[in-house]
């Protein structure tokens, strides 16, 4: 089983890379670019042996107290088979 | 006074600290490896500058989950004085044990240079010795520095002076101007600028030096507990 989380900044969060990438974008032409919000994305794997319920509770965890910085970040959860 | 200079793998400002306590300041300073939770006889923790574990996944993220972290933890909530200078207040930020995160620079660059710090309190252990107001010369050294927190906890921290340095011209784009800050309790201090690389004329300021008086006051005088 596997599992991917998302992490972004929050909106009210300044987010200095994203708006350097979508000037760039706006450089090369892409006027119609609004905003860009840089994130991270981590794949998770289980050796296996866990429902799906218990991987997605055991993520949102994870995601939680460690790959997410909630002052900061958002995250979305999605398990993957 | 005797502080404890924790050492994770990526500290590069812990031999600075070590010596700017001793060589500079006269006090003892022994090294605490990451790994070790033992914490006796220290007055105070001095969490140094550098890159803990690469910086990977956020700076100071993986640092809150090592051994050493338990026992400073502990110290804190006794009543000890923490200290986490650069790195040391982004561990302390991502512990919880101070408020807010720090964030990539407004401008993106890695800034190192001096900068004018404003004493915005003397009211606390780390800056007793100084005058509210007085203008402190230190270096800056980081990419992440911009020191952020919603609306409420930017509003708490100035209501209970709790806001120890401002910059005098923001570098990094950090909310009102925050350069260092308290915990509720005043004894636990993270501040992005480097009192360890202001110790001397030599070095091109003695900024940094009141700081460490200031603590080292703090535990002659027994206010602090250890």
């Amino acid at each position: 089983m596997k599992a991917r989380v998302t992490v972004y900044p929050k909106p009210s969060v300044l987010d200095p890379q994203g708006q350097a990438i979508a000037q760039s974008l706006r450089g090369h032409g892409h006027d119609g670019i609004a905003d860009v919000r840089q994130g991270k994305v981590f794949e998770i794997s289980f050796a296996g042996g866990k429902t799906r319920e218990e991987a997605a509770a055991e993520v949102e965890t994870i995601a939680h107290e460690v790959l997410a910085n909630p002052v900061i970040e958002e995250y979305r959860v999605e398990i993957l088979d | 006074m005797k502080v404890g200079v924790v050492v994770f793998p990526g500290s590069n400002c812990d031999h600075d600290a070590w010596y700017a306590i001793t060589a500079n300041c006269g006090h003892q300073a022994e090294f605490i490896w990451h790994a070790s939770q033992s914490l006796n006889n220290l007055d105070a923790i001095w969490l140094p500058g550098g890159f803990s574990y690469g910086d990977y996944l956020r700076c100071g993220a993986i640092a809150k989950f090592s051994p050493v972290l338990k026992s400073v933890r502990q110290f804190a909530q006794e009543g000890g004085l923490v200290i986490g200078v650069c790195n040391g207040f982004q561990i302390l930020t991502e512990s919880g044990l101070l408020p807010g995160a720090l964030v990539r620079n407004r401008g993106l660059k890695f800034i190192c240079r001096d900068e004018a710090l404003v004493t915005a309190t003397a009211e606390s252990p780390f800056t007793a010795t100084l005058e509210k107001g007085s203008v402190l010369h230190m270096p800056i050294a980081h990419g992440e520095g911009c020191y952020v927190a919603d609306e409420r906890t930017l509003d708490e921290l100035e209501a209970e002076d709790r806001v120890v340095f401002r910059y005098a011209n923001n570098p990094n784009g950090s909310l009102r101007d925050i350069a260092g800050i308290l915990n509720k309790e005043r004894n636990v201090l993270g501040m992005m600028p480097h009192p360890e690389r202001a110790m001397d004329p030599l070095m091109g300021s003695t900024g940094g030096l009141g700081i460490v008086r200031s603590m080292a006051a703090a535990i002659e005088a027994g206010a602090i507990l250890s």
